[in-house]
């Protein structure tokens, strides 16, 4: 098997991982206009609590529901404890999740130390998996289907849900879906929750390949940046384009030039940003 | 008059630093007076340009990175290697301004804090020169600033100049269409000015008084690694400018002194300074968003008001 076939697997699976994490971030950022800092942190902790739950003996796919539950819960508490006192003002909101992002982190390090984790795949996906010739980790593949179900998914809850008419509907234009009588309030909450619930999966899907260490959220917040950024804010096809741009650019970027990664996928972002500003797929807010 | 016997004044106060707070002390104030001045440069940008940077402590550890390596392992001479420093963080700021100055808002504080992370991802990869997680450590300050007083005078020379310059540049007509754009850039643009090189202009200026800071924290700290480029260093920087009071220029004094000092308070006692941090950028952002100078300010603007308005009442009384 030729070592490029593997990487453009790896670039995929990888992608599927940034879209899980990603899409969250979007979602946030294009109904709410607050760029959660704090989405790696709770990647982060979605990773450990999954980690603890699986060393506590439960089943990995019981762990991925735990931590999506636990981060949309964290979420509710960001979004209603904090969030709701800087409503409106958009660098003020940024910059309160940044905070957010640093407390968090610290406390992931008071709770699971500095070490290095990862968390264990179920017997079932271990091993590789074999068709003519080409042998590929099999949870890997497993994080590629999962990507591509919670894609279709959230489009299905997007573009098929009152929910989800209502998210669009309020990416457009909030106030006046407000002014319809329709309590936005309460639909921004969900959006909040289902977010974080977002990046606490990708937590505990990419704990057991990426592993967690301390600063795995701030390296996962700024490729879901990227992503977002690329794809443009709200847009879950962008998304998932820009997650497969990021992916493809980090891995084959890892093996080219090991030295300068970041540089790889940072710079064509940067150039792009720099022309167009909204992203591939944006459109003005 | 009454603003130059205060600088006077600040100036007096603080040479006689050494004689009051000697040893560690005088350390943790030269501290001080560096972190005020990259956080000066970060109030520029986001006080007087109305753009958010979260690159600053990147443009300030290249610098340190550049002293440290052309002092200590290519053994060059220190004051070139100061000017080299200064001139790769600077150039640093260049590109960045060429990408971030279209954008604005949070897309100006994402590209930015991106920016800053691919010097991080830079700094931390290529290990051959950088030295990767290990950093660079070398003892480059010149013999006869070894002394603690007299680097801290050093310091304090370096950082009342670059402060006087920084005023002046923000009080400058340049400085004022800065503001412009802060206030309405499309009203700025209908008059005429050139928005974009105006901001790059701010910005290649606040990154060279960034560098300026690095190439002093080199002279202070003698070790430089990627931690001194990451994302923290540009938060706190920002933070410091947050809690002095954004737009305040002086205020960056305030919010170094305030963040420096709870930063070594904490330490006493427990190693959780990020947690600190993170929960002092919260309350800043909840209850005290202009910060501890731009609330001064406000209340003096308010009290300045007060005994002006029984006047003005009886002016329109006078005119009916």
């Amino acid at each position: 098997m030729s070592m490029t076939a593997f990487q453009a697997l790896n670039g995929l699976t990888f992608a599927a991982l940034l879209f899980v994490v990603a899409s969250g971030f979007t979602l946030i950022f294009g109904l709410m206009s607050i760029v959660n800092l704090a989405h790696g942190a709770l990647y982060l902790f979605g990773g450990y609590l999954a980690l603890t739950a699986a060393m506590h003996g439960a089943n990995f796919f019981v762990a991925v529901v735990i931590a999506a539950l636990a981060l949309a819960i964290a979420g509710l508490v960001i979004d209603r404890a904090l969030l709701r006192f800087v409503k409106g003002f958009e660098l003020r909101q940024v910059l309160l999740t940044l905070g957010v992002a640093f407390m968090l982190n610290d406390l992931a390090l008071v709770i699971w130390g500095g070490d290095t984790f990862t968390v264990p795949v179920p017997e079932l996906m271990q091993g590789a998996f074999r068709v003519g010739g080409l042998a590929y980790p099999r949870y890997r593949l497993f994080v590629l289907v999962f990507g591509v179900l919670i894609f279709a998914g959230l489009w299905l809850l997007l573009n098929k849900t009152r929910l989800g008419a209502l998210i669009r509907a309020g990416v457009d234009d909030a106030e006046m879906v407000d002014a319809m009588g329709i309590d936005i309030k309460r639909v921004f909450v969900y959006t909040f929750m289902l977010g974080a619930a977002l990046a606490g999966i990708g937590g505990a899907l990419g704990g057991a390949f990426l592993s967690l260490y301390p600063t795995a959220d701030s390296e996962i917040l700024v490729y879901s940046l990227a992503v977002v950024i690329i794809g443009g804010r709200g847009s879950l096809a962008g998304a998932a384009i820009g997650a497969l741009f990021v992916g493809m650019l980090a891995t084959f970027g890892q093996v080219w030039f090991p030295e300068l990664a970041y540089f790889v996928i940072f710079g064509p972002m940067a150039i792009l940003l720099a022309f167009r500003p909204l992203g591939l797929f944006g459109r003005a807010a | 008059m009454k603003r130059a016997a205060m600088v006077a004044a600040c100036l007096a106060a603080m040479a006689f630093v050494p004689a009051l707070l000697p040893g560690y002390n005088t350390t943790l104030v030269t501290e001080m007076l560096i972190f005020a001045t990259l956080a000066m440069s970060i109030d520029i940008l986001a006080g007087y340009a109305g753009r958010t940077p979260l690159c600053h402590g990147a443009i300030f550890g290249v610098a340190t990175y550049v002293v440290l390596y052309y002092a200590s392992v290519a053994g060059g001479n220190v004051w070139v290697g100061v000017l080299l420093g200064i001139a790769a963080g600077t150039l640093t700021a260049v590109v960045f301004a060429l990408l971030a100055i279209r954008t604005s808002g949070v897309y100006f504080l994402l590209l930015t804090l991106a920016m800053g992370m691919i010097i991080w991802g830079i700094c931390l990869r290529w290990t051959s020169v950088t030295g990767g997680e290990n950093g660079i450590r070398g003892t480059v300050k010149p013999e006869w600033l070894a002394d603690q007083a007299r680097f801290y005078y050093f310091v304090l020379v370096v950082t009342a100049l670059t402060t006087a310059a920084m005023w002046r540049f923000v009080s400058s007509p340049f400085g004022l269409t800065l503001r412009g754009i802060k206030e309405s850039e499309s009203r700025m643009r209908a008059l005429g000015y050139n928005v974009s090189l105006h901001l790059f202009i701010g910005f290649t200026v606040s990154g060279f008084f960034a560098a300026i800071a690095g190439a002093l924290y080199a002279f202070y700290n003698s070790f430089v690694s990627p931690s001194t480029v990451a994302l923290g260093q540009s938060v706190e920087g920002l933070l410091m400018a947050i809690v002095g009071g954004v737009g305040t220029l002086f205020g960056a004094f305030i919010g170094s002194v305030v963040i420096i000092a709870l930063e070594n308070f904490v330490s006493l006692y427990t190693e959780r300074w990020s947690m600190v941090m993170g929960a002092v950028f919260i309350l800043a952002m909840i209850f005290a968003p202009e910060g501890i100078l731009g609330k001064i300010y406000s209340l003096l603007a308010r009290r300045r008001e007060a005994r002006a308005a029984p006047l003005s009442k009886s002016s329109t009384a006078t005119g009916s």
